[in-house]
């Protein structure tokens, strides 16, 4: 396990960007990027992200970057791939970074497309369980009870599993990481770049305006959301998964995580939760924790 | 070499003796067999390219904006429901100025289902910055084909091209056509060498957000590079018939206008089959000649001008503006005046002869026109 202070010190998300205090997608984006190198272009869909860059004429991102149509990451990669191997540069990284509204929504038939075609490529999809960018609504990725500004009396459906998704492509390498443990996501995205074919990662973003807290806890919040198993750290890799960190006690059973009710309570988006509400989320996770236990189990 | 053969598989081989670099397609009915053709090619070696099998027309267009915007010449082909799929795609290629080539087999729309000719799918594309052209024989697939790659490369342009011709009636049917050696053509278009492209010697970033105080300029720029787009046609098709005695008169061809006191206006197929119209009127003593618009955007301005100084007008389009008129009647009253005869003919593929296009004449002279055999006839 590389050490932070032995991460590299090349800087591809640059100063005075355009992101909100506490954002965790610089803090995902900067490491991913610590991870891949100067060989690496980017291709960007409508999120975030797409603020975050800056105005035109200047930029804060130190790779080539272009940016795409909403449901478009998946399939512009994949012409960038297959015109970077036509001109034998195939030791250039292809990185699509699109949000979860991009990902689990709009974009989820290309992003299926090029997975299934076998695009040599990293998606990676930062989840912040929404659309931050136009002002939080829900998405696909938003989970149950949580307060958008589309669900204004709380989300009536669970959120969908996209790594799960990703995994029924057999792809050669899925992974769930956290900004709370970037030592893990740099590995995972370094893995990553070595694996030839689609990669897929998903890096849980606790995002301050949208899950209302406060702008100083981001880190402290997906921490908290592996630690009581709200969000799993895993790889899926060659038919086999493993859990990491928090997580690997937590789905074993070995680990008692800690109540989720802790990472309830410090969002202003599940304010209006009952009881009940968190007893259902409770048995939710639970069930999740089963089915990931019995899967792990299988190979 | 002379070949007979379908305007698709004359298309396809166009495609192939162009070298895109990438080709991203996906299949629709009546294009279906260009892509069945380049797969072809492309795994059996003759072709060096990547084909890339999207899941959907959407996808085509993005990984051509990928491919074009990371430095190689690309291609694609689609059709109708395809195209409408794409409309988003199509505005993003060109605004972010990639010469991609795109060949689209015009078919109605639906619903009910229509796998028909009708033009309603490239004309909802009007404003998309794309340059269009209208196809009258295989023979001009091909030619224009290799040509698109020349304007749209063309730095004065710098904009996507696209293909148009008529589903079946053009696609589906086997015509003669000249096709010159591969040498021939690599002398006539070199190789690709973008004004840009995602590098990472050299990173920028392309299309992040733009505020008002630069936008209009990049519209106005993409304006200008239409306007200059005519004279770059017509240079490239007289440079074409330099080099292969093939001349399709830049952005409109003109038969028997020169005395002509009325003059037909077409496209595509119908554009063709209005040739035997003006022959069959001109044995009845009638000064009567064709303009076929060959090139729809940039619109051909002072081409159709300089027709209407001399001529009434008598404009067939095979779409609908619902609520206004065919399209191409409404750009050309905007350029030469509103008295002109107007018909709405083939939709949906309803067959238009030589003979149809003599009754419009007629019915034109009767000081009549509308949706001809719905409303005349």
């Amino acid at each position: 396990m590389v050490a932070i202070k032995d991460l590299p010190e090349e800087e591809y998300v640059l100063e005075g960007n355009a992101a909100c205090p506490g954002c965790p997608i610089t803090i995902a984006l900067r490491t991913v990027l610590k991870a891949l190198g100067k060989d690496t272009i980017m291709t960007v869909p409508a999120s975030c992200s797409a603020v975050i860059q800056s105005l035109y004429p200047k930029t804060s991102f130190a790779v080539p970057t272009l940016n795409i149509a909403f449901e478009a990451a998946a399939a512009s990669a994949s012409g960038i791939e297959a015109a970077l191997h036509a001109q034998g540069k195939d030791d250039v990284t292809v990185l699509a970074w699109a949000g979860d509204g991009g990902s689990y929504d709009i974009g989820l038939q290309a992003l299926s497309g090029a997975l299934e075609r076998g695009t040599n490529f990293i998606y990676v999809c930062y989840n912040n369980q929404m659309y931050s960018n136009t002002g939080v609504q829900r998405s696909g990725a938003t989970p149950y009870g949580a307060w958008t500004t589309t669900t204004w009396t709380g989300k009536k459906e669970r959120q969908k599993n996209l790594a799960e998704i990703a995994m029924a492509h057999n792809i050669p390498y899925v992974a769930t990481a956290s900004i709370a443990y970037p030592t893990d996501l740099y590995r995972k995205a370094k893995k990553a770049k070595e694996i030839k074919g689609p990669k897929y990662m998903e890096i849980i973003a606790p995002c301050p305006p949208g899950w209302r807290f406060d702008m100083s806890k981001t880190v402290e919040m997906a921490k908290l959301a592996v630690e009581t198993g709200a969000w799993l750290m895993y790889e899926f890799e060659n038919g086999k998964l493993t859990f990491n960190g928090p997580s690997k006690g937590i789905v074993e059973g070995s680990r008692e995580p800690k109540p989720v009710e802790d990472w309830l309570k410090m969002q202003g988006r599940f304010r209006n939760l009952t009881e009940e509400d968190i007893q259902k989320i409770k048995r939710d996770l639970k069930e999740g924790w089963e089915f990931y236990r019995k899967k792990s189990q299988l190979f | 070499m002379k070949v007979i053969d379908t305007a698709n598989n004359i298309a396809a081989l166009a495609a192939k003796m162009a070298r895109p670099k990438v080709i991203s397609a996906y299949p629709i009915t009546p294009q279906t067999t260009i892509v069945e053709k380049l797969a072809q090619y492309v795994e059996s070696g003759e072709l060096k390219s990547e084909f890339i099998r999207v899941e959907s027309e959407h996808s085509a267009m993005a990984s051509c904006i990928g491919a074009e915007a990371t430095g190689v010449r690309t291609f694609t082909a689609t059709s109708s429901h395809g195209l409408l799929l794409m409309h988003e795609m199509l505005h993003w290629a060109a605004l972010a100025r990639l010469p991609i080539v795109m060949v689209n087999i015009n078919r109605a729309i639906g619903p009910g289902w229509s796998i028909w000719s009708d033009c309603n799918d490239s004309v909802a594309q009007r404003d998309t910055g794309w340059l269009q052209f209208y196809c009258s024989s295989n023979q001009e697939v091909f030619d224009t084909v290799i040509q698109a790659y020349r304007v749209a490369e063309h730095k004065d342009v710098q904009l996507p091209v696209m293909i148009n011709y008529d589903g079946f009636i053009l696609s589906h049917t086997s015509m003669p056509a000249e096709i010159p050696s591969q040498e021939e053509i690599d002398s006539f278009l070199p190789e690709y060498s973008p004004e840009w492209k995602l590098d990472t010697d050299n990173p920028i970033t392309h299309g992040n957000i733009i505020g008002p105080e630069y936008y209009m300029e990049v519209r106005y720029d993409m304006h200008m590079s239409q306007q200059k787009a005519k004279k770059v046609i017509k240079d490239v098709d007289r440079e074409w018939a330099e080099k292969f005695g093939r001349s399709y008169g830049g952005l409109i061809e003109k038969y028997r206008c020169d005395d002509a006191d009325t003059v037909i206006v077409s496209y595509g197929a119908m554009g063709a089959e209005a040739h035997a119209s003006v022959d069959e009127l001109r044995k009845r003593g009638e000064k009567v000649g064709l303009a076929r618009l060959r090139v729809f955007r940039p619109f051909p301005k002072e081409e159709m001008k300089e027709i209407a100084e001399n001529s009434e007008l008598i404009v067939i389009d095979r779409n609908i503006s619902p609520g206004m008129e065919g399209a191409m009647a409404t750009e050309i009253k905007a350029t030469v005046g509103t008295n002109i005869k107007q018909f709405i003919a083939g939709l949906g593929g309803r067959d238009v002869t030589y003979r149809d296009i003599v009754r419009m004449y007629e019915l034109a002279k009767e000081n009549k026109d509308g949706w001809y055999s719905v409303e005349v006839e």
